[in-house]
């Protein structure tokens, strides 16, 4: 800084510290909540400090469900998760990085016209034209299957972006290098577009993995077993009406389950990650 | 190993012509720089013989084939960019050996023909190298040793010195005039810059507004500049031209800054009167104008000696073979 | 912008483009055209016969006193959500602009809650908030505060918009970290010399050079304020009490699904899609004006 001023810098520290400590207390909470026994925690005050019982309330989420709520096992759960954010993430890169390869790489007709059509889609999220879709996907017949939960959900603008803007970075010699050299255009896509897309394509799996993960309100109307919920659902399925009947350890340690996976996926991969939610946005 | 022949090749962009039609006769083995200033057509010109740019009107010829239609990997050419366009991601070897490895040739063949490249150029230890990990002139060679590795019948060069600095350039200039001496191959080099178009070209062709203002050899150009654009662009600083009337007709009269040579009053063909010296070491750039008032034309001389005064009026002479005439209406030369 | 190099190929681009275009097809446009032809129409309570009666559901909406008070709850939401979590990662951002010292591990502490499921936020601040175990509740109870979001409105609308805010501050944060990092250092030093002081020179200067980043995230945030967050409702007061917390999103929902209504629900996703357009068009234009920077 400028200034050498000390107090600053230990004010800038001090307001830091703070936010993180009212930004985390809800977690740490949770935590506790989740090693607690069921009694422990609707004596009030519950006790802030982790007590003994971990094992077994993680144990429990994970292999057989709560009793009052949903009875299915959280590990179930969380698999179903997985596979909807690694479906999601995985499907919407590879046909948004096609459909921007043929955008900007080839003219042909109505080139303009499929562009807006992926464009204006940016202007229809799922919670605004929900019952119409799931019409749709019931009279397919995709109501309680991954395809379901996760087809509807791959078109997106916002990756299909992301790789224009990439791909328009990308000088236009190499393109031309590539032809001399005799590559068509799907050599020269695979051989030299998709090695040097590497890094675009991890900062979108971050953040479409977190999208598919935390989807809420669509699992919601197309899963009816409990053997398709996904975790975030089965947190919800699992708190009754009344906070006393709710078995809120099994509920917390869900919580933390749930958190788990796209935390790490943010923490771990946070350049990726950083990188992605200020390109995706440009 | 072939000729390039140009046949009336236009070229328009939508409705605005670029190029207004060119002819011209590469010999098998020759090395032709096409050199103008910028957005002249040069460019274009060299990507029509590429294939990289469709060709409006007219037809080119590698060899005996017209190319018109053919793709750029069946015309029998390679072409080193300005910016190099090296492939990232690949090393130097993998960049070399990827045309090959695409037209399908045995991977003995491919690393010998890479390891032969590798060699003329000095790039053998860099061979494990990405491009980010090599030095500017250092990319250059690998660009050059792609082109090289294909055994193509033509060269095509896009400005591939624009990106260096200045003592890199002539380093360069030095290898490539070298490397033409030992492959002997047919080549085709753009560039803005005029001393690299005298240096390099066996050839020259000077280029304005979309056509070839003179074609020859590059002491041909510098002798007998085809036009006032062709005076003005070939030497430094350029040609002085000065308004002058000749059988009643209004010329504009040329002599180069180096034919003007300081003189007795008696003897001088005119005065300039001095408004700037630039000192260069081995010798002096005067400029200044003729005429009392302020009004007559801009006068450079070049000095083989130093010229201390920094105003004043300096006499010159100059031998008449030196002088060129120009038509003032159109700009061109008017044979003696 | 446009690359000057294509290659060419009579089918493969639209090959390369089916999958796209059939998935936007199949679950954007013809349900998006179904929500604005059931729109019109009105279904009797068995789902038996339709009728199409024009514009009578928009009428119907907008002379529905819950309709009216869930645009003037969702606007209150949205407001709340956008303005406190701006202010509060602007200072978090310029915070950790200002040290050196464990910048990355600050970052790492701030940004996870975006990768916290909207739904998952709601159930930790409604345990928190719980009004007969949480921990907050007891507090606030402690100190005289009458604490039941069960049944208060006021607080039900609190207690979203912190468990809304929390989750969004963490993406606004990075934000404006980045438009921190992008002001020039000689602009700070240069005021500096002027002999502005650092809040003088947050003010004068990085305030406004920032200021398309925070109107970028106005927009931003009021549609995460629209749209994202029915989780955290559905997850805490689904709504309640007494509507005192039904954001459109959520009305459009529990109308059609709940409720059944078809046409009332079709006729307010179609609503909906107008406002996001409006709101995409503004970011938009705010994005090309960005360029010309």
């Amino acid at each position: 800084m400028i200034e050498n001023r000390p107090w600053l810098t230990v004010f800038a520290h001090a307001v830091l510290i703070l936010g993180i400590a009212v930004i985390a207390f809800p977690l740490w909470v949770t935590f506790v909540a989740s090693t607690l026994t069921l009694d422990e925690i609707i004596s009030v005050p519950m006790p802030l400090v982790p007590g003994s019982h971990l094992w077994e309330n993680y144990a429990q989420a994970l292999t057989s469900g709560t009793e009052a709520g949903a009875a299915a096992p959280v590990g179930r759960m969380m698999l179903n998760s997985l596979v909807m954010a690694l479906a999601i993430a995985t499907g919407k890169i590879a046909i948004s990085i096609i459909a921007s390869f043929a955008i900007v790489y080839f003219r042909f007709p109505l080139r303009n016209f499929f562009f807006w059509m992926i464009f204006i889609t940016l202007m229809l999220p799922v919670e605004v034209r929900i019952i119409p879709t799931f019409k749709v996907v019931s009279d397919l017949g995709m109501i309680d299957s991954y395809v379901g939960l996760t087809l509807p959900l791959i078109a997106s603008a916002t990756a299909t972006f992301l790789f224009r803007q990439f791909f328009l970075t990308v000088p236009d010699e190499l393109a031309e290098a590539a032809r001399i050299d005799g590559a068509g255009p799907l050599r020269f896509f695979w051989d030299v577009l998709l090695p040097l897309s590497k890094t675009s394509m991890a900062a979108l799996f971050v953040i479409q993995f977190i999208y598919g993960w935390n989807q809420y309100l669509w699992p919601l109307l197309i899963t009816t077993q409990e053997n398709m919920y996904t975790a975030v659902i089965g947190i919800k399925r699992m708190i009754t009406s009344g906070d006393a009947l709710t078995e809120w350890n099994l509920v917390m340690a869900t919580a933390m389950l749930a958190m788990l996976p796209p935390v790490a996926v943010v923490v771990l991969m946070q350049r990726w990650f950083v990188r992605g939610l200020v390109e995706t946005e440009k | 190993m072939a000729q390039v022949i140009f046949r009336g090749v236009r070229k328009s962009f939508g409705n605005a012509p670029v190029i207004h039609g060119f002819d011209m006769d590469v010999r098998d083995g020759e090395f032709v720089v096409i050199v103008g200033p910028s957005g002249c057509g040069k460019s274009t010109l060299l990507r029509m013989v590429a294939g990289l740019e469709a060709i409006s009107d007219g037809e080119i010829a590698i060899g005996e084939r017209v190319v018109n239609r053919l793709e750029p990997k069946d015309r029998d050419i390679a072409m080193v960019f300005q910016n190099y366009a090296l492939y990232p991601h690949m090393n130097v070897e993998g960049n070399m050996a990827y045309g090959l490895k695409i037209r399908g040739l045995p991977q003995a063949e491919i690393d010998a023909r890479v390891a032969r490249a590798a060699q003329i150029l000095e790039l053998s230890p860099l061979l494990k190298r990405k491009p980010r990990e090599l030095s500017g002139g250092q990319r250059q060679r690998v660009a050059m040793g792609r082109a090289i590795v294909r055994k193509p019948a033509v060269f095509l060069f896009d400005e591939p010195l624009s990106n260096l600095d200045a003592k890199l350039r002539v380093q360069m200039r030095a290898e490539l005039q070298d490397l033409h001496r030992r492959l002997q191959t047919t080549s085709l080099y753009v560039t803005h810059d005029q001393v690299e178009a005298m240096t390099l070209a066996q050839r020259m062709v000077v280029m304005n507004g979309g056509r070839a203002e003179q074609i020859g050899a590059p002491l041909e150009v510098y002798k007998k500049p085809a036009s006032t654009f062709v005076a003005g662009f070939i030497g430094s600083p350029p040609m002085n031209l000065i308004p002058a009337g000749k059988d009643g007709r209004e010329v504009l009269l040329g002599v180069r800054p180096e034919h003007l040579q300081p003189c007795a009053e008696g003897e001088a063909k005119m005065t300039v009167n001095v408004d700037l010296v630039e000192p260069l070491g081995s010798d002096t750039l005067v400029y200044g104008h003729t005429g009392d008032n302020g009004d007559g034309a801009r006068v450079a001389v070049r000095l083989h000696q130093s010229f201390a005064a920094q105003t004043g009026r300096l006499p010159v002479r100059f031998d008449p073979a030196h002088e060129h005439l120009f038509d003032k209406a159109t700009g061109l030369r008017i044979e003696d | 912008m446009e690359k000057r190099v294509v290659f060419r190929s009579a089918w493969l681009p639209y090959a390369l483009l089916a999958p796209q275009i059939a998935v936007t097809l199949v679950f954007f446009f013809w349900p998006a055209g179904q929500a604005i032809w059931y729109s019109f129409q009105l279904q009797d309570a068995f789902g038996l016969k339709t009728q199409f009666v024009g514009l009578e559901n928009f009428r119907a909406l907008f002379n529905d006193p819950h309709y009216l008070a869930s645009f003037r709850i969702t606007a209150l939401f949205s407001f709340l959500v956008a303005i406190s979590g701006i202010a509060i990662a602007l200072l978090l951002a310029t915070m950790a602009d200002r040290v050196i010292r464990g910048a990355l591990a600050y970052r790492t502490l701030l940004i996870w809650p975006y990768a916290v499921a909207p739904a998952v936020a709601g159930v930790l601040w409604a345990f928190l908030f719980a009004p007969s175990i949480g921990i907050v509740t007891y507090v606030l109870k402690k100190n005289g505060v009458d604490w039941n979001w069960v049944l208060q409105g006021d607080q039900a609308m609190l207690l979203v918009v912190i468990a809304s805010t929390w989750k969004q501050v963490s993406y606004n944060f990075l934000f404006f970290l980045a438009g921190l990092q992008s002001i020039p250092r000689s602009l700070i030093e240069a005021a500096a010399i002027d002999g502005a002081g650092p809040g003088r020179r947050f003010w004068t200067i990085v305030f406004p050079l920032l200021s398309p980043t925070t109107f970028f995230l106005l927009v931003v945030n009021i549609v995460y304020a629209f749209f994202d967050t029915f989780g955290v409702i559905d997850a805490t007061t689904q709504g309640g009490p007494a509507g005192a917390t039904q954001i459109l999103v959520y009305k459009a929902y529990y109308d059609g699904v709940k409720a059944a209504d078809l046409g009332g629900s079709s006729a307010q996703s179609a609503i909906l899609m107008l406002i996001v357009i409006a709101l995409t068009v503004v970011q938009f234009r705010f994005v090309e004006r960005k360029v010309q920077y």
